[in-house]
């Protein structure tokens, strides 16, 4: 009896396995969100970590980076190098406004049994029918749809970077996400494919858990129409995130798992 | 001074009728106190007019690092939190008559008359605020109510403690 529930435990981990692989926090850490003058530069540390925001486990891939100007259009992210624990890239602030810049990238993960052995995969659509053989044992595959963001404004804060690409899970910001400020409760909208996402939790976590005992997260459920406010409780860098487990992969068979994070920063 | 008394005794139905000879002013007098630190760099420093909600009504003075090249001194104004938010990230930098060069630290009496930023307050009930913030320092921030215009003379004062001194606001009709 207690072998089988061993089984059936290690069997419930095997298939929430592909959330238990993010279950470290990814997270991109700008040098400041706020700037004034005439050339300002931030620079970004990226990483996926345990603790927030140490670079404590693996540094992110910055394949699917975007950096969306205040006009729109598409920036560019000098210097990016990759370390052992987190990447870095720099990005010039040549218009004022604000500027959206994140990691997306969707692709498939998969997880299988061949000659005994547990096998893995994790990589395009075309990779995936290539080197994934259809009749595999066992086999488990996921669509995974991150995005991985921060807002950074120069001189006055705009929307125009702000509007959502309507593509997976996203935060429409209805209190700007550069005019955050302790004290002031902020509110979100969350949008999957566009649509609001209601009765989603979304995890509020304040940086600098190192010298904490507590962790202080904070989960905040969407009303009807996505939207949610959150409460600071003071100043600081904040890890928001939430994610979707639904059918909408546009593969028969495999879901789809959709994930949002966004680091905030809150104003004394 | 003489004049000024009877004047405020008449009241406020006379002021709109008194101003246009005997101009309301606002002197303020900052304090910005003698550190001893290892690094000291003069702070950059704002006084504006607020609202009871806290938005800026008018930009009376920022002092600033205007000399460095390239403007490079527009970098650290966004130290001043409050004023960039309220205000400072919406303007373009130099303002005539409004942006100045840092100061030493000892005490800077400046005087706004009604012809200036202030011309455009409505009347009511307003907060004069100094914010300083100093490189490799903090920032501080104190306000001073008014009521504006002034029917009768009006002193209000704040005091710092760690990057601004006395802080004192005089209003005359």
């Amino acid at each position: 009896m207690k072998l089988r529930l061993l089984q059936r435990v290690a069997l419930a981990a095997m298939l929430v396995a592909p959330v238990a692989a993010h279950a470290h926090r990814s997270w991109l850490l700008p040098s400041a969100t706020v700037l004034s003058g005439e050339d300002p530069w931030v620079t970004v540390d990226a990483a996926r970590s345990n603790e927030l925001f140490y670079f404590d486990h693996n540094a992110m891939a910055l394949d699917g980076l975007t950096v969306t100007m205040p006009d729109g259009t598409a920036g560019e992210a000098a210097n990016q190098a990759r370390g052992r624990y987190r990447s870095t890239f720099d990005v010039r602030l040549t218009q004022p406004g604000t500027y959206r810049i994140g990691v997306t990238g969707d692709g498939l993960t998969a997880r299988w049994t061949q000659d005994g052995q547990p096998r893995r995969f994790r990589g395009t659509r075309e990779a995936f029918a290539r080197d994934v053989p259809a009749n595999a044992e066992g086999l488990r595959v996921f669509y995974t749809q991150p995005r991985v963001e921060f807002f950074v404004t120069r001189g006055a804060p705009t929307d125009r970077a702000l509007q959502p690409q309507n593509e997976g899970l996203e935060m429409v910001p209805i209190t700007h996400p550069n005019d955050l400020v302790a004290g002031e409760p902020a509110r979100f909208r969350m949008v999957l494919d566009g649509r609001p996402a209601a009765n989603l939790d979304v995890t509020v976590i304040p940086g600098g858990n190192r010298y904490r005992d507590q962790r202080g997260e904070m989960k905040i459920r969407t009303a009807e129409d996505g939207t949610f406010a959150v409460n600071w409780p003071g100043p600081g860098m904040f890890w928001l995130s939430a994610s979707v487990r639904d059918a909408n992969s546009g593969i028969p068979n495999v879901q789809r798992s959709a994930s949002y994070v966004a680091t905030l920063e809150v104003l004394p | 001074m003489r004049i000024a008394s009877p004047l405020a005794l008449l009241g406020f139905a006379a002021a709109p009728l008194s101003a246009a000879w005997a101009a309301p002013e606002i002197t303020v007098t900052v304090e910005i106190p003698q550190l001893s630190v290892a690094e000291y760099h003069r702070p950059y420093v704002a006084i504006w007019v607020e609202r009871p909600d806290q938005s800026a009504a008018a930009n009376l003075s920022v002092w600033y690092d205007v000399g460095m090249r390239n403007r490079e001194g527009e970098k650290w104004l966004k130290d001043m939190r409050q004023w960039w938010r309220r205000t400072g990230r919406t303007l373009q930098m130099p303002i005539d008559g409004v942006t100045g060069a840092t100061r030493a630290p000892g005490r800077h009496t400046v005087r706004f008359d009604a012809r200036g930023p202030l011309s455009s307050l409505e009347p009511g009930q307003y907060n004069l605020v100094v914010e300083a913030a100093r490189e490799v320092g903090g920032r501080e921030l104190l306000r001073v109510p008014f009521q504006w215009p002034p029917s009768a003379p009006q002193n209000g004062s704040a005091q710092g403690s760690h990057e601004l001194g006395a802080f004192t606001v005089q209003v005359t009709p």
